[in-house]
C-alpha cells in the first residue's frame, strides 16, 4: 500500500479522491441539482449495492475458478456445471429440510466430492496438456448440462429464502429527505445483505488461509514453481485434489446464492462460466484479489449499466474485458509472468 | 466408362421408386427454441405439433406425416441456419415455426428465398413479420403480440380504475409489440404511462430497476417472460414491493406459473391478456386440453397446454387441414396448398381463426386473472373474451400505420389519450 502510494502519487490521490466522492454520494443527502443529473439517490444506491452483491456472487464462482487455474493451469470449463449442480442440490436440501443456512456446508461437501472425483479420475491423467483438458472440461460441461436437464427438467427453481431473511430492511443510509423534513432511509432486501456479508467473510477467509497458513504457503509455492515444491517432498497431488475440491465447493455454494436471489434453470451454467471467465480475465488469471476486483467491476457495470444505460448494459462487461485485454493483458492484478 | 454408366443406372434405379411413389411422406420441419430462456416453452411447442399429427392419425390424404426437429436458440441467425438445414438437408415440405419475435422476422425474409416451400409461423408474435413487407409464403395462424395486448388496457382503466402506471418490458421486438397492443388500448381509454423501462432478454438481476420504479403509480405493467420473469418476481418480493402488477402475455404463461419456489406467488390476482385462457369452457378447447392431458403423463407436460403448444398445434393443424383440402397435392411449388391455407377458416380450440390479406390471423383474445388453486398451484381464470381482434386493433390500416412500428417510444401515449 505504502509502496504503491510512493510509486504512483498522482494515481493514489485520484483514487483517494474518487473514494471520498463515493462515500459522500452514499451518505450525504443529495441536492436537487444532483438528482436532476443522476436521477433519484435511491436508484443510484440500489444500483451500487446491487452491483456489489452481484459482484459478491460472481466472486464466489470466479474465485474457485481462478484458484484452480492458478495452481494447476487447468482452465476448468465445467465450472459452470458445478455452479448449476450446487444450485439444484441446494434447492433439494431446502425443499426437504427448510434449513437454508445448513444447505451451505452440505452442498459444499457434495460438490467438493464431485470436484475430488473430477480431479482424481479425469484431470490427473492429463496434467499439463492444456488443449486436452480444455476439450475434456467442455465435454463434461455439456454432458452434465444434459443430465441435469434430464433430472430436473427445464423449469426454473427458486430457493426459498428463510423467514428471517425475506423482505427488506432499513439501512442507516439516508435515501432522501421529504419536504416535511422526514428522513427516508434506504430499504434493501435482507437476503442480499446476507449474501454480501457471507462473500466478504469467505473472501477474507481465503486471503487469510492463502497468506497466513501452512497450506496456503504450499499452494502459493505450487503456483510459483510446481517442480521445486514437489522436489521438497510435498505430495503435490494431494494439494491439487484439495484445491480442486475447495474451488468446486465454492461454485456449489454460489449455486445456492444464485438460486436464492435469482433462479436456477438450464443455461445458467454457461452464463456463470462466461461471467467467471470475464471476471477472471479482467482481474487477472490465478489471482484471488484479482477475482474480487474483477467481480466487483463486472457486477457494478452490470447494475449501474442496467439503470443508466439499459441499451448498452449487455456489452458493457465485454467492453471492459476488451479494454483490459488491450491495455493490461495479464489482468488488473495479474502477475507479469 | 462402363463403370460410370453402371453407377448412373444404379443411381437411377435407386431414385426411381421414390419419385414414382405417390404416397411420399409429408415432411414438416419444426423450428423451435431448445436453448436458453424459452427452452421449456419450446418443448411444449413440440408437444403441440405431435398432438396435431395425432389428430390426423399420422397421415393426411394417404400421405404419412413425418416431422423433423430444428432446434434454435431464439436468435435470428440460428433460426435461419436451422431453417436452411431443414429445407436443404432434411428436405422438408413446410416449416412450422419459429417461436420468438426476431426469429419470425428473419424467417419472413428467408421464406422469400424459398418460394416453392411454405413457412407457417409457430407462435412468434412480432407485428412486423406479417405487417411490413409480408412474404407470400409465410402464414401466421396465431394472433400477434400486438393483438394479444389488446383489450387489457381498457379493462384495467374501466374495470380496475388504474390510470397511472410504469412499465417494465423486454427490450426486443416481442416486448415492444405486446406492450404496444396494451398501450394503444390503455392510452385510448385515458390512461397515463409515468415511465418506461426496457430490459435486455436474459437479464437476471433486476434489483436496480425495481428500486427505480416510481412509488406513486397504480400498477406496474410487466412485459417479461420465462426465467427473467421468475428472477424479477423473486427480487420484487425480496425488495418488499407490493404495487399491483399488470401482466404482459408471456408473464402468466404456464412456464412461469409452474416454476418451483415462491416467486410466482407475487402474481396472484394479476390480470393479463393473451391468445388463450386455461379455463375457457368451449367444447373444442376442452377436447383439446383432454387430448393433451391424455397423451403425456403429468410430469412430462404442463397441467394444461401453454400458448406455445397451442400456437404450434394450430399451425400444424392449419397445414394438415389445408393439405387435406388439396388432397395431399404439394406439386407445382405448393401453389394449391397455399391457396387453401389463405382461404382457410381454422376451427381451432380457441375459436375460429381467419387470415387477412397479409396472411395474418384475425382471432380472439382472452383476458384472465391469475388465481391460486386449492393445492397451491396457480392458474388463470378467464374474465373476458374479445372476439375477432384484427391485426390493426380495430383501427383502419392507415390510422394504425400512422402510429408507427412498435419501439421503445411507440406508441406515444399522450397523443392517444388526448393529454
Amino acid at each position: 500500500m505504502r509502496a504503491f502510494t510512493q510509486r504512483y502519487p498522482v494515481w493514489s490521490a485520484l483514487i483517494g479522491l474518487a473514494a471520498l466522492i463515493l462515500l459522500y454520494a452514499i451518505f450525504a443527502p443529495w441536492s436537487d441539482a444532483a438528482e436532476d443529473i443522476f436521477g433519484r439517490k435511491r436508484i443510484f444506491l440500489n444500483a451500487l449495492f446491487g452491483g456489489i452483491t452481484l459482484g459478491a456472487l460472481y466472486f464466489l464462482v470466479a474465485s474457485g475458478f481462478t484458484l484452480i487455474f492458478g495452481l494447476m493451469k487447468n482452465v476448468n470449463l465445467a465450472h459452470g456445471s458445478l455452479y448449476l449442480f450446487g444450485g439444484y442440490m441446494g434447492y433439494l436440501w431446502v425443499d426437504l429440510t427448510g434449513l437454508w443456512i445448513w444447505a451451505f456446508p452440505v452442498v459444499f461437501i457434495i460438490v467438493a466430492l464431485i470436484g475430488v472425483v473430477l480431479q482424481y479420475v479425469v484431470f490427473r491423467r492429463m496434467e499439463g496438456e492444456d488443449l486436452r483438458q480444455t476439450l475434456v472440461t467442455i465435454g463434461i460441461g455439456i454432458v452434465a448440462a444434459d443430465i441435469m436437464l434430464w433430472i430436473w427438467g427445464g423449469q426454473s427453481y427458486t430457493i426459498l429464502t428463510p423467514e428471517w431473511l425475506s423482505g427488506p430492511t432499513k439501512l442507516p443510509i439516508i435515501s432522501s429527505i421529504r419536504d416535511s423534513g422526514e428522513i427516508v432511509y434506504l430499504s434493501y432486501p435482507q437476503v442480499r445483505i446476507a449474501i454480501l456479508v457471507a462473500s466478504i467473510v469467505i473472501g477474507l477467509g481465503m486471503w487469510f488461509a492463502l497468506n497466513k497458513t501452512r497450506i496456503g504457503m504450499l499452494i502459493r509455492a505450487g503456483v510459483d514453481d510446481k517442480e521445486m515444491l514437489t522436489a521438497t517432498g510435498v505430495r503435490i497431488q494431494l494439494v491439487f485434489v484439495g484445491v480442486f475440491a475447495f474451488g468446486a465447493g465454492l461454485a456449489g455454494i454460489a449455486g445456492i446464492v444464485g438460486g436464492t436471489f435469482q433462479s436456477i434453470s438450464p443455461g445458467e451454467d454457461t452464463r456463470f462460466l462466461l461471467a467467471s471467465l470475464v471476471v477472471v480475465i479482467v482481474g487477472g488469471m490465478g489471482s484471488i484479489p484479482g477475482a474480487a476486483l474483477g467481480a466487483l467491476i463486472i457486477g457494478l457495470a452490470d447494475q449501474l449499466g442496467s439503470v443508466y444505460m439499459p441499451t448498452y448494459s449487455v456489452v458493457l462487461s465485454f467492453l471492459i474485458m476488451a479494454l483490459v485485454l488491450a491495455f493490461r493483458p495479464q489482468g488488473l492484478l495479474g502477475g507479469g509472468r | 466408362m462402363n463403370r460410370f454408366i453402371a453407377s448412373v443406372v444404379a443411381a437411377t434405379a435407386l431414385t426411381m421408386p421414390l419419385t414414382a411413389q405417390a404416397q411420399e411422406a409429408f415432411k414438416i420441419g419444426v423450428l423451435v427454441t431448445q436453448e436458453g430462456t424459452f427452452t421449456v416453452a419450446g418443448g411444449d411447442g413440440i408437444r403441440g405439433v405431435e398432438l396435431a399429427i395425432d389428430q390426423f392419425g399420422g397421415e393426411v390424404a394417404g400421405r404419412p406425416i413425418e416431422w423433423v426437429l430444428g432446434p434454435s436458440d431464439a436468435t435470428p441467425d440460428t433460426a435461419v441456419r436451422v431453417a436452411r438445414k431443414l429445407i436443404e438437408q432434411d428436405g422438408v415440405d413446410i416449416i412450422v415455426g419459429p417461436l420468438s419475435g426476431s426469429e419470425g422476422i428473419a424467417m419472413r425474409d428467408y421464406s422469400k428465398t424459398i418460394p416453392d416451400k411454405t413457412i407457417i409461423n409457430g407462435i412468434s408474435g412480432a407485428l412486423e413479420t406479417t405487417f411490413v413487407d409480408p412474404s407470400p409464403n409465410f402464414f401466421r395462424f396465431n394472433t400477434d403480440g400486438n393483438q394479444w395486448g389488446s383489450g387489457l388496457g381498457s379493462y384495467v382503466v374501466n374495470e380496475l380504475g388504474w390510470t397511472n402506471i410504469a412499465t417494465v418490458a423486454a427490450d426486443y421486438s416481442f416486448g415492444y409489440t405486446n406492450f404496444m397492443g396494451f398501450a394503444v388500448d390503455y392510452c385510448r381509454a385515458g390512461g397515463k404511462i409515468e415511465e418506461r423501462f426496457w430490459q435486455p432478454l436474459g437479464s437476471s438481476d433486476f434489483g436496480s430497476v425495481i428500486a427505480a420504479l416510481p412509488d406513486d403509480v397504480d400498477a406496474i405493467y410487466l412485459g417479461i417472460g420465462g426465467t427473467d420473469a421468475i428472477n424479477f418476481l423473486n427480487q420484487y418480493q425480496q425488495a418488499g414491493s407490493e404495487t399491483n402488477i399488470i401482466a404482459g402475455t408471456i408473464l402468466v404463461d404456464q412456464s412461469v406459473l409452474t416454476a418451483e419456489g415462491r416467486a410466482k406467488d407475487a402474481l396472484i390476482g394479476t390480470v393479463s391478456s393473451g391468445p388463450q385462457a386455461d379455463d375457457y369452457d368451449s367444447p373444442a378447447w376442452k377436447a383439446y386440453v383432454e387430448a393433451y392431458q391424455a397423451k403425456w403423463a403429468p410430469e412430462d407436460r404442463f397441467p394444461t397446454p401453454s400458448l406455445f403448444a397451442t400456437g404450434y398445434y394450430n399451425a400444424t393443424m392449419a397445414a394438415l387441414t389445408a393439405l387435406q383440402e388439396v388432397e395431399g397435392d404439394t406439386s407445382d411449388g405448393q401453389e394449391a396448398f397455399r391457396a387453401a391455407l389463405s382461404g382457410l377458416t381454422l376451427a381451432s380450440p380457441i375459436g375460429d381463426i381467419t387470415l387477412n390479406e397479409n396472411r395474418q390471423a384475425t382471432g380472439p383474445v382472452f383476458i384472465s386473472e391469475v388465481i391460486e388453486n386449492e393445492d397451491g398451484t396457480l392458474s388463470t381464470k378467464m374474465v373476458s373474451k374479445v372476439e375477432g381482434v384484427t391485426q390493426t386493433l380495430g383501427l383502419e390500416m392507415a390510422d394504425f400505420a400512422a402510429l408507427g412500428l412498435p419501439s421503445r417510444d411507440t406508441p406515444d401515449c399522450d397523443a392517444l389519450n388526448g393529454g
